[in-house]
């Protein structure tokens, strides 16, 4: 059974580590902030101006004024604190942020990231994912092992415009956990969804896949 | 002296320095942090082919929405479309000119045309089209892409509250690039949920220091729409 948006969600924080600050990008990454393990801590990161992102708020407690990057309400922890939208990306673009979360729509082997415009189709915009992907220590994506239709989102290389060059360090799917051989342009198995063997997942990847 | 800076409303501080072809930033990330009621103003106005310079364009009829939907905006130099349906089909029907930059990108170049840096080199974006046609050169073994500094005509922000000089103070995560802008424009209006007595403010607080603000407003009242209204449930008391 390929794993849901929550256990996906769930294996992505085992990438959190004690001391780490992290980046969540939105969708499923945001549900990563529900798995963080109760023996490390973790600073959470919201590029509108916020280190120290806290829970959802009580219905009494929404303030339109304090939002995270998704523009969802969020809550401030006992130590966060609030900065402007060029400090916010120094700390990104300066390298002070340990790991990014993000989904994709294409990645390739060398670790080429695309994920804000299909042309001429749909336009989202690339947001603050350029600067993360060019800017934190450790790339981690959280995505679909394939399209709507099917089609690997895994790729030799990738056809969309693109987000950064050479930067994923690792990919969490519906299949599986997965380190990046940049290098060698390779797929490392590290775990799969229970009842996936490694044929069904070389099926549905642009790239070689090896067993770890 | 300092009570020059404050005017009456929206329309008063507007009053004299809109002209068609003009370059606008306006603060605000999302709907969150923005200058309502001066965006509102430039509606009544209908000061046309704009160039606005701000992260998104409102969201649904909200905030520069508005504009877009009324024709007055040529160029839009953003990071984010989104969920913004007018904003993706003006684009794509080419009807909208567009300069999409990296978020960060964006709030740095604002940042160095506020300082007088007319140009930095950064990572982000290197390898893709946002570097095509930009010098790109290399340091300390990586690669780095030149961008320019951005600067406006009028900038436009939000703020919490300001005193007579125009100081400002921000509120959470409605401060996010009202502070950058606030140093670009050629002159910069504020508008704010109250104007307060000179020695009000903290000095140590000020996160605007009133250089960089021309004009100040106090906004009547403020709709402050969320998008995204996310809440948890809380845990029955005797469960």
């Amino acid at each position: 059974m390929p794993w849901t948006r929550e256990e996906m969600a769930a294996r992505a924080a085992g990438e959190l580590q004690d001391g780490f600050y992290v980046n969540l990008g939105i969708g499923i990454p945001t549900l990563v902030a529900n798995h963080v393990p109760d023996d490390i801590e973790v600073v959470l990161q919201s590029e509108n101006g916020l280190l120290g992102i806290g829970p959802f708020p009580y219905d009494d407690e929404v303030d339109p004024d304090l939002i995270n990057a998704g523009k969802q309400t969020v809550t401030t922890l006992p130590t966060s604190s609030f900065f402007s939208s060029a400090d916010s990306f120094a700390m990104i673009r300066g390298g002070h942020i340990d790991l990014a979360i993000l989904g994709a729509m294409e990645i390739a082997g060398n670790g080429d990231l695309a994920n804000w415009t299909v042309p001429g189709k749909m336009i989202k915009g690339m947001g603050g994912a350029m600067d993360l992907v060019a800017g934190v220590k450790r790339v981690v994506v959280v995505m679909s092992h394939s399209d709507k239709e099917g089609n690997p989102k895994i790729v030799e290389r990738c056809t969309l415009p693109l987000t950064g060059t050479g930067v994923v360090d690792a990919v969490i799917s519906d299949y599986g956990r997965f380190i990046l051989d940049r290098d060698r342009g390779e797929l490392i198995v590290q775990e799969l969804a229970s009842d996936l063997d490694i044929a069904f997942v070389r099926a549905r990847t642009g790239i070689p896949v090896r067993a770890a | 002296m300092a009570k020059r800076k404050i005017f009456p409303d929206a329309d008063a501080a507007l009053e004299g320095i809109l002209f068609d072809g003009m370059t606008i930033m306006s603060g605000g990330f999302g709907l969150s942090g923005n200058p309502e009621h001066l965006i509102a103003g430039l509606l009544r106005n209908g000061v046309k082919d704009l160039t606005v310079i701000s992260n998104n364009c409102g969201a649904d009829g909200f905030g520069l929405w508005t504009l877009l939907n009324n024709g007055q905006i040529r160029k839009m130099v953003s990071s984010y479309i989104g969920e913004n349906k007018l904003f993706a089909e003006l684009y794509l029907s080419g009807k909208l000119e567009l300069e999409l930059n990296p978020q960060g990108t964006l709030a740095e170049r604002i940042r160095a045309g506020g300082a007088g840096i007319p140009a930095f080199y950064t990572r982000t974006g290197v390898g893709t089209v946002v570097a095509q046609g930009k010098p790109v050169e290399e340091f300390e073994g990586a690669l780095y892409v030149r961008e320019t500094w951005l600067r406006a005509d009028v900038a436009i922000v939000k703020a919490w509250k300001a005193d007579p000089e125009g100081n400002l103070v921000y509120r959470k995560t409605a401060r996010n690039f009202n502070p950058n802008m606030a140093t670009a424009g050629k002159i910069t209006i504020a508008e704010v949920e109250e104007i307060v007595p000179a020695g009000m403010l903290d000095p140590d607080q000020v996160h605007t220091p009133g250089i960089y603000v021309d004009r100040v407003i106090q906004g009547p009242s403020y709709e402050k729409r969320i998008e995204f209204r996310t809440t948890r449930p809380r845990k029955e008391e005797n469960a």
